[in-house]
């Protein structure tokens, strides 16, 4: 038996949607499965996540709250992967931009009390620029020398991390805790309970304004790839680098440029961390954002929109998974997903047969 | 802190990454880049010291240990060699998946007490030559000495054997090595497979040999990405890679060293224990990576030595009938 | 149209021939591409196998060689029914072929590549003794090569001797070779013919697959000609036929009439190129100060053999590649500068990579039409790009230019290798061009497809368009060029009028022979 890939070429639209849900269905299947095998429930755990995840208007605030980084953290990687760049440096751009949002009230950039509506603004430009800075290095190194961007986006991630460490640990460590002091409120994204005054039904959800940033940035990105000059010339160097080339267009600057933008977005994502959900600066604010953000980006099929959608999904598993024995379950159920979303990709692409070799005489 | 003491811990810890790196460049030698070596790593290290914690013994947990990194690339090797998947995506989802399924295999285990460890040796008659005895063959995890065995064994079977001849052809130029009746997909499963062992080697090396113990995923701390920049480093020679290994593992051991010192040519000591500027130091491997990899791809697009031909590419039989 | 097969096949009639194929039927999804074919191969002679792009002739030699089984038909050698199921049968049964892509490694060696896949040396390489032994083996029959040197090293012709000593050291009695000349220059097909008629007296049998009639009527003892998958001419001495007969059978019409070119006085000079050098891919030096001049409503061609540096001038002229010296196109530098300088200056590009360059295979024939004009109005309004205004222009392209392919929303890739060329040439004409870079824009193409991209340049020239033409058809440049200019290792060394051209003076030059009294006075 021999197994023969032939090319689609008449696909319909809707098949490629109908094959990641089909490839979803199959991941949750297998990691059922290795719940059973080692012990678990999967029934149980699955419904668990669903109630945790989905169950009232509070943890459906929560799931947002979680998909918040996600999207953002997600559109990074979705634009960068566009061009073939693999951004898996996204966790450390997050981190950067958590640092330098925070660097705002703690360095201090600005004097204290400053007013919110000038405080959050800078806090997001010196998130974006710092998560940016981190994305231009290997976006330089890629353009210039020719440096794999895997390697280097993944050894940032590190040094980001070791970056943050030094300075909860040292500068900014707050009576020698493992974490900076609380950020004033002038410095807290709006949340939704904050409004609670109001509309009483707004009530302890935490929903925050980095949401709202995410679905700009989403439809930003989606007009940008569907509608500009810019977003063609993305899609050109996606598909034939040599042919863009040919094409007239830099390639060099449009690397960096990809870059810098998809760190400016993973950073924004640290900002709205801290800004909206920890308040202050610590070295574990991500269990992994950014590296979720990959499969995410996948998921997504590298749509702005869908990045939303898979957020959504992610979000309620890493907010759920907490409470799943054992631990490891949400993590290998990503990499499952994964290895699912590859498998599909190949039916979308070609159609599978198994043919018998043949023995004429 | 001497140089000897340095460059022999260099050794103990260079052993991890020499393992990992040496079974990556056999993959990427077949033309397949597997980006999954840190999660083949923790498989293996979890693997290895369950196994060594429930039998007793340390040498059936390493042979589990490479046969689960064997079994993990092997996902890596379906995806990419017959479904011709993005070897950069099937990779990176190995490493989710090892982790994940390291950390559930590892529930409990950080907290399991002593496994019984592989055992150093000491050379009798090599341990007296001087510098090189006290570096090299004393006191050295058995795994060690496999290294140094593995180096010359590695590059031989690479540039002086027949398998090594088609090894090489498989990476260069599949639709030829085709041609002549090689099996192009036998191959690159094969060295796949392998590279899987090494990697489930360097992980059980870890946590049953070089430094005992389960630290959930931190246990592998990005060792498998170290891994993957020295093979760049290495230019896909085992040779040069021994020498890659050697030096970041004595990087390893410095980081730790100067921290115990008071003085630095008489100077108050910057980095010294307990202060946050050690983080600076937790920084130097991961930047000497990238360094590295800036070094090593300039030299590689100027000497045109750079990575097999074939490395990354799916390959598909042209269109033969039947 | 009557043909008397007697000939020279009867006089060798004693022994089985050789080789024996009878009725191969072998069918590809939607043509049949070998029906009911016949042919003998006897031993010690070379048989040429003649026939146009697509009539069948590779895929009668892949069956042989074992890359495809056929559907129906016998295969006998020495007389004895065989089956090949991989090109190992064949070559075993002492059968091995020359495909004209070679399955060569790059990266290994001579002798390396010789040993690839044997069953020895069993584990050791012990090189020495194999280079020895692969030295006085290519003696024997003439080859010139060093066992010891990397393949990437070798020209191609030296890679395609590599190729015959794989076959030779296997122990093949029978070669077949796909198009072996058509990268060759004249020398080198010269010393080919050599070898192979040392292989042909020492008992050895060729087969040599070729669409060239003058090189066949040369070299072959005996000529089959096919077309369309059938067999029109098998077995017959060049003594017994000629040029046009032969032409006649291959193409089943009176030889592909040629496009009518007219005189036509060209205008001022549009692209001046003056010193330039530049380095090819692997840092070595690919032109080795070139000047020339191609004036408005003039065709030029550039004549030479594959790797000479007619690749790279077109790549710095188009800005795709760094070089040192002076570019201008209508009075305005552009070496060095971004292709998409050279672009807005008017330079048009058809490059000799049509999948990989000249188009994007996975978007749409729309977003490959609009590749060169998306930057100006009507389709760019400020960042924004007008889709309506894209789909209107890629609608009208494709309908002028009857590119046939579903709708223009199909992606690049479904498009076959003419349709694929209509629409570069669409787009690259629709912006505009001074000057048309034009490489080997007919290399794969039909003969149909040939004739349209001809009538095409002829018409761009007529319509006062400077162009380069980079060829390795001759034919082709002598055909449709005003001037020739010949280029070897990286210098322009002759410059000819088209009407006047000698085709002897042409193929020395291109090889490295001959005077340098055609070279232009560059050097000033």
């Amino acid at each position: 038996m021999n197994l023969s890939l032939e090319p689609r070429t008449d696909a319909p639209r809707w098949f490629a949607g109908a094959m990641t849900l089909a490839a979803l269905a199959f991941a949750l299947l297998v990691s059922g499965l290795i719940i059973w095998l080692v012990g678990g429930d999967p029934v149980r755990s699955f419904t668990h996540i669903l109630v945790a995840a989905f169950g009232s208007v509070g943890v459906i605030s929560d799931t947002l709250v979680k998909a918040t980084p996600l999207i953002l953290t997600g559109l990074a990687c979705a634009l960068a992967f566009r061009m073939r760049l693999w951004n898996i440096g996204a966790e450390g751009q997050f981190l950067l931009g958590a640092w330098g949002a925070s660097a705002v009230l703690l360095a201090p950039i600005l004097p204290a009390g400053t007013p919110a509506i000038v405080v959050i603004p800078v806090m997001m430009v010196a998130g974006a620029l710092a998560g940016g800075l981190w994305g231009f290095i290997p976006g330089i190194l890629r353009a210039r020398l020719g440096v794999n961007e895997i390697i280097v986006t993944l050894m940032l991630n590190y040094v980001a991390l070791a970056w943050v460490q030094y300075w909860v640990f040292g500068p900014w460590s707050n009576g020698g805790f493992q974490e900076t002091v609380a950020f004033p409120p002038e410095a807290w994204l709006p949340r939704l309970t904050d409004f609670s005054a109001s509309f009483p039904i707004l009530g302890g959800l935490t929903t925050h304004l980095g949401l709202i940033f995410g679905v700009v940035a989403a439809t930003i990105m989606w007009v940008a790839l569907k509608r500009t000059r810019w977003g063609y010339e993305l899609r050109l160097i996606g598909d034939s680098p040599a042919a863009a080339r040919y094409a007239g267009i830099d390639i060099k600057r449009k690397i960096v440029v990809v870059f810098v933008i998809s760190g400016a977005l993973a950073g924004l994502g640290g900002m709205s961390e801290v800004g909206g959900v920890v308040h202050k600066l610590q070295d574990h604010i991500s269990p992994g954002y950014g590296f979720t953000a990959i499969i995410i980006a996948y998921l997504a099929r590298f749509g702005p929109f869908r990045v939303i959608v898979a957020s959504i999904l992610f979000g309620a598993l890493i907010l759920a998974g907490r409470e799943i024995q054992p631990s490891g379950v949400p993590a290998m159920i990503q990499g499952i997903v994964l290895f699912s979303l590859i498998g599909s990709d190949v039916l979308v692409r070609y159609r599978v047969r198994f043919v018998r070799r043949l023995v004429t005489a | 802190m001497d140089l000897a003491t340095i460059l022999a811990a260099g050794v103990a810890t260079g052993t991890v990454l020499l393992f990992a790196a040496i079974g990556e460049i056999f993959a990427e030698r077949s033309g397949v880049l597997n980006l999954g070596v840190e999660g083949m790593m923790l498989i293996g290290a979890v693997a290895g010291f369950s196994i060594a914690l429930s039998t007793g013994n340390p040498w059936l947990g390493l042979v589990v240990a490479m046969l689960a990194g064997g079994l993990l690339s092997l996902i890596h090797g379906v995806m990419t060699i017959h479904l011709r998947a993005d070897q950069v995506v099937s990779g990176l989802a190995l490493t989710f998946l090892g982790t994940g399924l390291a950390r559930v295999l590892g529930q409990g285990l950080s907290s399991a007490g002593q496994v019984a460890t592989l055992p150093n040796l000491t050379i009798p008659v090599l341990t007296g030559i001087p510098f090189l005895g006290p570096v090299f063959f004393t006191d050295q995890s058995v795994l060690a000495y496999v290294g140094y065995l593995l180096v010359p064994v590695a590059w031989l079977w690479i540039v002086r054997t027949r398998p090594g001849l088609h090894l090489r052809a498989v990476g260069e130029a599949p639709a030829a090595a085709d041609a002549q009746g090689i099996g192009v997909y036998r191959t690159r499963y094969a060295y796949v497979f392998v590279g899987g062992l090494l990697a489930g080697l360097a992980g059980a090396a870890l946590t049953i040999a070089i430094s005992p113990g389960w630290f959930g995923d931190q246990t592998v701390n990005g060792r498998g990405w170290i891994a993957i920049g020295l093979v760049i480093f290495a230019r896909w020679s085992p040779i040069r890679a021994a020498f890659g290994a050697l030096l970041f593992g004595a990087i390893f051991r410095f980081i730790i060293d100067i921290q115990g010192l008071v003085l630095i040519w008489g100077f108050a000591n910057p980095f010294s224990a307990g202060r946050s500027t050690t983080f600076f130091l937790e920084m130097l491997p991961y930047l000497m990576v990238i360094l590295v990899v800036i070094v090593g791809s300039r030299e590689a697009a100027r000497k045109r030595l750079g990575a097999p031909a074939a490395l990354g590419r799916p390959y598909v039989r042209g269109d033969r009938g039947a | 149209m009557s043909l008397s097969l007697d000939g020279s096949s009867m006089t060798a009639s004693a022994a089985p021939p050789a080789l024996e194929v009878r009725g191969i039927i072998k069918g590809f999804p939607g043509i049949v591409a070998n029906d009911e074919v016949d042919f003998d191969l006897h031993t010690g002679e070379i048989h040429a196998l003649l026939g146009e792009n697509g009539a069948g002739k590779s895929t009668l030699m892949n069956i042989l060689a074992g890359l495809y089984t056929p559907d129906a038909g016998e295969i006998r050698l020495d007389g004895r029914p065989v089956l090949f199921r991989s090109p190992r049968d064949a070559i075993e049964a002492g059968l091995g072929m020359v495909h004209q892509h070679f399955t060569l490694v790059p990266s290994l060696t001579v002798t390396e590549n010789v040993l690839l896949g044997l069953d020895r040396p069993r584990f050791w390489l012990d090189t020495r003794r194999f280079e020895t032994e692969i030295r006085d083996l290519a003696a024997t029959f003439g080859l010139r090569i060093d066992p010891r040197a990397k393949v990437w090293q070798l020209s191609v012709g030296e890679q395609q001797r590599v190729e015959i000593l794989k076959l030779l050291y296997r122990g093949a009695r029978i070669l077949i070779l796909d198009e072996p000349t058509a990268v060759l220059a004249p020398r080198e097909i010269d010393d080919l013919v050599v070898t192979l008629r040392s292989m042909a007296t020492g008992g050895r049998s060729v087969v040599f697959i070729s669409h060239k009639l003058g090189e066949v009527m040369a070299i072959a003892d005996r000529i089959t000609v096919m077309r369309r998958g059938k067999v029109t001419a098998a077995g017959i001495a060049p003594a017994d036929t000629s040029e046009t007969d032969l032409a006649r059978r291959m193409v089943g019409r009176d030889v592909l009439e040629l496009v009518e070119r007219t005189a036509r006085p060209p205008g001022a000079a549009v692209l001046e190129v003056r010193q330039v050098t530049a380095d090819n891919d692997r840092g070595l030096a690919a032109l080795r100060g070139v000047s020339l001049d191609v004036r408005a409503g003039e065709i030029v061609g550039i004549a030479a053999v594959a790797g000479n540096g007619q690749g790279e001038l077109a790549q710095v002229i188009t800005g795709l590649r760094a070089c040192r010296g002076s570019i201008t196109v209508g009075g305005e530098e552009i070496a060095n500068r971004a292709a998409g300088h050279a672009i807005r200056h008017g330079v048009a590009h058809i490059p000799e990579d049509r999948t990989g360059v000249g188009s994007s295979p996975n978007l749409s024939v729309a977003d490959n039409l609009i590749m060169k004009r998306y930057r100006d109005a009507p389709l760019a309004r400020g960042w924004f790009l007008d889709g309506t205004a894209a789909r209107t222009l890629a609608q009208g392209l494709k309908d002028e230019y009857a590119i046939a392919t579903p709708s223009i929303d199909t992606e690049a890739r479904f498009l076959s290798g003419g349709n694929l060329q209509r629409m570069i040439f669409a787009r690259e004409i629709d912006s505009g061009p001074r000057l048309m870079v034009a490489v080997q824009p007919t290399r794969g193409l039909d003969v149909g497809a040939i004739e349209a991209v001809h009538r095409v340049l002829l018409a761009r020239r007529a319509a006062g368009t400077a162009i380069l033409l980079i060829s390795e058809e001759l034919d082709e440049i002598l055909n449709l060029a005003d001037r020739v200019l010949v280029m070897f290792e990286g210098r322009v060394v002759g410059s000819f009028d088209a009407e006047t051209a000698d085709l002897q003076e042409i193929g020395l030059l291109m090889t490295g022979g001959g005077s340098e009294a055609g070279a232009p006075a560059a050097r000033g």
